[in-house]
């Protein structure tokens, strides 16, 4: 398999990108690490004439704090992420990216690449609905920044415009505090995931607030299970509570179904991990 | 169109990197992988099994770190560090991985072995002290169709 023919031109800055992304037309796309463009490319699901590879480009990468929170640059690897010191709700991210795939594809696969893919089954967009971030993005009309829960539109659906580029994603500050619980199911390790939960809250003298539950590869995007979420708001997780939210989160949510796998079975998923994340987050594991 | 930019789909250009620790030059078009850069330039011991990311045959080290070769473009490893099989060691004189791979009989085709070789060999330099459940993890990367896999997580030190 062998990619369809495209030019190629290497960006020296985020603005030169957008410049060659805005001229090259509607046909042209952003390469970083390669990583689920590439194979889109080797089976011809995508025919781009133009890539603008971003892959190097310094202003990209980093991580930082300022005023609005930890800003993730969109470079930033899964490997990166997997192993980087963050705190509290933040390390939702963490636990997310070490589920990403393999060794050699963390070390490539970027997070700005998954975000602006957007694979409803993909790890990172369900841990970032679970800290309420936020997408920064730019294209030469400037910048914007996204809700998470906006810009998650579809299967690799967002509302990214044709020439517009993800810069960074914010977390905001607040999710130092608290803890995180990410799980998943797939068939082999590595396999993308059949269902997957991403679990945050903040846990105070044995009552829980602020609770996020994002499923993930259960809809056409990842969706918050709001209905679990307020069983659980402001009580005290106790085993009772965390059953009626599994339930609560699976009767609420809407499966896809697919060749190898039912509305049911990913139904009786979304009651497992969301048991299994809640207690995780009362016994403080993450 | 600022043309001069863009290199054309029909193009051949030559990639500048280093490559096994020697400077050299790939010759390659826009829509060519690492893996078929590296194979023209007649380093064949890297694999292509299933072209797609899946199998980890195709395995290189860019920059210090294990990708999968045909998942980079060859544009993308201009300028940067790339190591292949062939850089592990000849017949005579075998990397430590290649030795404990061949003392473990852990292959029978032997095409999935470049790239569970190069998995090895990172992680010996990175993680030497990498415990089953991380040597298992890792290797978890690569199929083989041969072996069962025991003789290669053997091998690398994961039972």
């Amino acid at each position: 398999m062998k990619a369809p023919p495209f030019a190629y031109a290497r960006a020296g800055s985020l603005d030169d990108a957008l410049g060659l992304l805005a001229e090259a037309g509607d046909e042209a796309k952003l390469l970083a690490g390669g990583q689920s463009l590439v194979p889109l490319l080797v089976h011809r699901v995508v025919r781009p004439t133009h890539l603008v590879d971003v892959d190097g480009l310094g202003e990209l990468t980093g991580r930082t704090r300022d005023g609005r929170g930890l800003v993730l640059g969109a470079l930033t690897r899964h490997a990166e992420l997997e192993h980087a010191p963050l705190e509290g709700r933040e390390r939702v991210l963490s636990l997310a990216a070490a589920r990403i795939g393999h060794v050699p594809i963390r070390a490539r696969g970027t997070l700005g690449g998954s975000v602006a893919h957007a694979d409803p089954a993909a790890e990172l967009p369900a841990a970032l609905l679970s800290l309420d971030a936020s997408i920064v993005t730019r294209s030469r009309a400037g910048e914007r920044t996204i809700a998470a829960e906006d810009f998650f539109l579809g299967p690799f659906a967002t509302s990214l415009e044709p020439a517009e580029a993800v810069v960074s994603v914010v977390v905001p500050g607040a999710a130092r505090r608290g803890r995180a619980a990410f799980a998943e199911l797939a068939v082999r390790a590595g396999d993308f995931a059949l269902a997957s939960v991403a679990a945050t809250a903040v846990v105070e003298e044995g009552r829980v607030s602020e609770v996020r539950i994002v499923l993930g590869a259960i809809e056409a995007s990842p969706v918050r299970a709001t209905a679990a979420e307020q069983v659980l708001e402001g009580g005290a997780l106790r085993d009772a509570a965390i059953e009626e939210a599994a339930r609560a989160a699976a009767s609420g949510c809407d499966p896809v179904e697919d060749a190898s796998t039912s509305a049911s079975y990913r139904r009786a998923l979304v009651a497992r991990l969301v048991r299994d994340t809640v207690r995780e987050l009362r016994d403080g594991a993450a | 169109m600022s043309d001069v930019r863009w290199i054309a789909p029909d193009a051949r250009v030559r990639v500048e990197l280093v490559l096994n620790g020697e400077q050299a030059a790939l010759e390659a078009a826009p829509r060519w992988t690492l893996a078929d850069a590296v194979r023209a330039h007649g380093l064949t011991g890297t694999h292509l099994g299933c072209e797609d990311g899946v199998c980890g045959a195709c395995t290189v080290l860019l920059d210090g770190d294990p990708v999968r070769a045909c998942l980079v473009l060859a544009l993308q490893a201009a300028g940067r560090r790339v190591e292949t099989v062939e850089s592990l060691g000849p017949p005579d004189a075998l990397h430590p991985v290649q030795q404990a791979l061949r003392d473990a009989r852990a292959l029978q085709c032997g095409f999935c072995t470049p790239g569970f070789a190069l998995l090895g060999a990172w992680l010996r330099e990175r993680e030497p002290d990498a415990d089953a459940h991380r040597v298992r993890e890792v290797v978890s990367s690569n199929l083989c169709r041969c072996t069962g896999y025991q003789p290669i997580v053997d091998a690398l030190g994961g039972s």
